[in-house]
């Protein structure tokens, strides 16, 4: 249970300033996360709320507590790493004791916790074996496991799930936003996918070059995005941005629309343009449409498995209410 | 590499390196054991004929073996324990990123190029003589009577020179090993409270275990050969006698080659009985 709150943040290493001060609240008990292109300081932003990088300015807040002094092991947060940082010459049974040990429990306690943790987890079987020996999914949940057995204030993520495959990916997703209802613990979740973002989240901090660009809920951000650059991030496929003549006719420098709220006709619209690569999923299609006023051509969805032949002349027709308008820095026109 | 065809041309291409490795090998262990058979005193008679296992009662009963035997294992085992503990230490320190760290990482490799005669003779002229020692300069600066080092604390000395002989050796092994430690392992070491004792205790010690076998294997069976370093600075008085050196002795001294050959036997059987264990050691370390 932990409130984390940072107070002008910021961070840098040696001249360059990867991180301007930033000020953001995460609130007991939430999902939150960081999502950005790679290299924008997601890592470095959850390393300084572990205590394992120093802040260059700022402070942070843990309970209301000024914990910006203390060290890693004492703010009592959990992390769990990207490379799963398992220790290769214990057991299994031994890596999740390994807290335990240092706290100083008593062997009985400690297996007794770990019993539960590896019942959670679905480890029973393997605690004897050593991290070699296991599946990448199931090193992913032995660092789970190490993490939770001492009932931390808060869960650190780094990109947990990038080194599993795409299936194992989906599992593990819905794996781990179950341990968060069940636990009920403050959880802070690093990504550069933001299928991960959206489908996990209470909160999505959106950061690039260190700054966050929109904090909100997953539909906050779906809806409303507050610039172009969050605008374009959010969203799979990608939303259209769209410059020049046709956004100044809504009275803005760009205008964005989601592939999904674009209608496709062969007869009539606002738009003309010809049909180009076209992907089919089968409950949906991705149509690439080239129109002339734009070079990037337009994405567009169409429910069920539309088949529109390649060169073909089509009519697209955004829907009004769910435009976004931009003015010429970017940010949201309301 | 593992089809029939291919393991069987490897076998064929290998031979010349076998059947000359094993000769090599063969024929002064074959000659060591036929002359320790033998009464052969070169400068005495020479070839005397068989002896049977006499050579070999006589080296063990003569009153040198054991406390050569003792000299050996004490000098091994100190020099083993210097420089390994100090080893895990520099290789930690050098490991640290600090200023000029590449030139101090070559300067402290330098020992360890210095030939086994030569380091024997500095530190007896130079560090450890009791008159113009460093050390006796050392201890008059303090007021205290100097140290006779060679041949008051024999056995201690030679321990030193040989441990500053190796260490750059074992650091240098040991630094390689440290710096494939993740440092994420560190990182979630010390979140789950590990402080910096148990940090080094529980992480860096179990990642080092097969270094230190390695670097425990290899002087082992250097420092078992040591020979330069005794002959040039107490030449075996003092207590200073170790299994080569009187051998040494029994050979060239006392122009003796059949009890020089026993003890060359025994010497073998030693370094094995070591190597067995070792290996057992490092095997076991390796294959986890
Ligand atoms: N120890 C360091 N010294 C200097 N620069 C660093 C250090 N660690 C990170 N950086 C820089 O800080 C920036 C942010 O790095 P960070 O690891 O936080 O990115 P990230 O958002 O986690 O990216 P990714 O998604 O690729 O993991 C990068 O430009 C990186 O080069
Ligand atoms: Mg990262």
């Amino acid at each position: 249970m932990s409130h984390i709150h940072l107070k002008d943040v910021s961070k840098k290493f040696g001249d360059t300033e990867v991180i301007p001060p930033l000020n953001l609240e995460i609130k007991d008990g939430e999902f939150v996360v960081f999502v950005g292109p790679s290299g924008c300081g997601k890592s470095t932003l959850l390393r300084l709320i572990a205590g394992l990088e120093d802040v260059s300015s700022g402070r942070i807040l843990i309970n209301g507590e000024d914990a910006t002094e203390v060290s890693p092991a004492k703010r009592k947060l959990a992390m769990v790493f990207q490379s799963y940082a398992l220790y290769p010459h214990m057991t299994v049974r031994k890596n999740i004791a390994f807290p335990l040990r240092m706290a100083g429990l008593s062997s009985t306690e400690q297996g007794k916790k770990v019993e539960d943790a590896a019942k959670v987890l679905n480890l029973s079987e393997y605690l004897d074996r050593k991290p070699g020996q296991l599946s990448g999914g199931q090193r992913q949940r032995v660092a789970i496991g190490r993490a939770i057995v001492r009932e931390p204030q808060a869960f650190l993520f780094d990109e947990p799930l990038s080194n599993l495959d795409a299936a194992l990916r989906v599992g593990m997703r819905v794996e781990i936003s179950e341990l968060h209802k069940r636990l009920a613990t403050t959880m802070i979740y690093v990504t550069h996918d933001q299928i991960e973002a959206m489908t996990m989240a209470d909160k999505i901090v959106v950061l690039q070059n260190g700054r966050i660009e929109q904090v909100g809920t997953p539909l906050d951000l779906y809806r409303s995005p507050l610039n172009v650059f969050v605008a374009g991030f959010i969203g799979s496929p990608k939303m259209n941005i769209i410059e020049g003549p046709q956004a100044s006719k809504y009275k803005s420098a760009s205008i964005g629309i989601r592939p999904e709220h674009i209608a496709i006709s062969d007869s009539t619209g606002t738009w003309k343009g010809t049909i180009g690569v076209s992907e089919q999923l089968g409950s949906d299609t991705f149509f690439h449409v080239k129109c002339e006023f734009q070079d990037q051509s337009i994405t567009v969805r169409a429910i069920g498995g539309l088949e529109l032949a390649y060169g073909q002349t089509v009519f697209l027709t955004p829907e009004k209410e769910h435009l976004h308008r931009f003015d010429k820095d970017g940010l949201r026109i309301k | 590499m593992s089809t029939q065809q291919s393991r069987s041309a490897a076998k064929v291409m290998l031979a010349p390196a076998v059947v000359l490795l094993m000769a090599w090998m063969l024929v002064p262990l074959s000659m060591t054991l036929y002359f320790s058979f033998k009464k052969y005193l070169p400068l005495r008679g020479g070839d005397l004929g068989w002896v049977g296992f006499d050579n070999y009662t006589r080296f063990v009963s003569s009153s040198s073996f054991w406390p050569a035997i003792g000299t050996t294992l004490l000098i091994v085992g100190g020099v083993l324990f210097i420089t390994v503990t100090l080893g895990i230490l520099f290789s930690l320190l050098l490991n640290q990123p600090f200023w000029g760290q590449g030139i101090v990482r070559i300067m402290f490799i330098a020992p360890f190029f210095v030939m086994p005669t030569v380091s024997g003779l500095v530190w007896k002229n130079m560090f450890m003589d009791p008159v113009n020692g460093f050390f006796a300069h050392l201890s008059r600066a303090f007021g205290s009577e100097p140290i006779q080092w060679l041949s008051q604390e024999s056995i201690l000395s030679l321990t030193i020179i040989l441990s500053w002989q190796w260490l750059p050796f074992a650091t240098l092994i040991l630094l390689t090993a440290i710096q494939s430690l993740d440092s994420e392992q560190i990182e979630a070491a010390e979140m789950d409270g590990a402080r910096l004792l148990g940090r080094f205790w529980f992480i860096i010690i179990p990642h080092l275990a097969r270094a230190i076998t390695i670097v425990i294997l290899i002087q082992t069976i250097f420092l078992l050969a040591i020979f330069a370093e005794i002959f040039v600075t107490t030449a075996g008085a003092f207590g200073t006698k170790t299994l080569t050196y009187l051998i040494f002795q029994r050979v060239l001294e006392s122009q003796n080659v059949g009890l020089g050959s026993a003890g060359g036997v025994y010497a073998i059987i030693l370094a094995n009985i070591i190597a067995i264990f070792l290996m057992r050691i490092v095997g076991k370390n390796l294959s986890d």
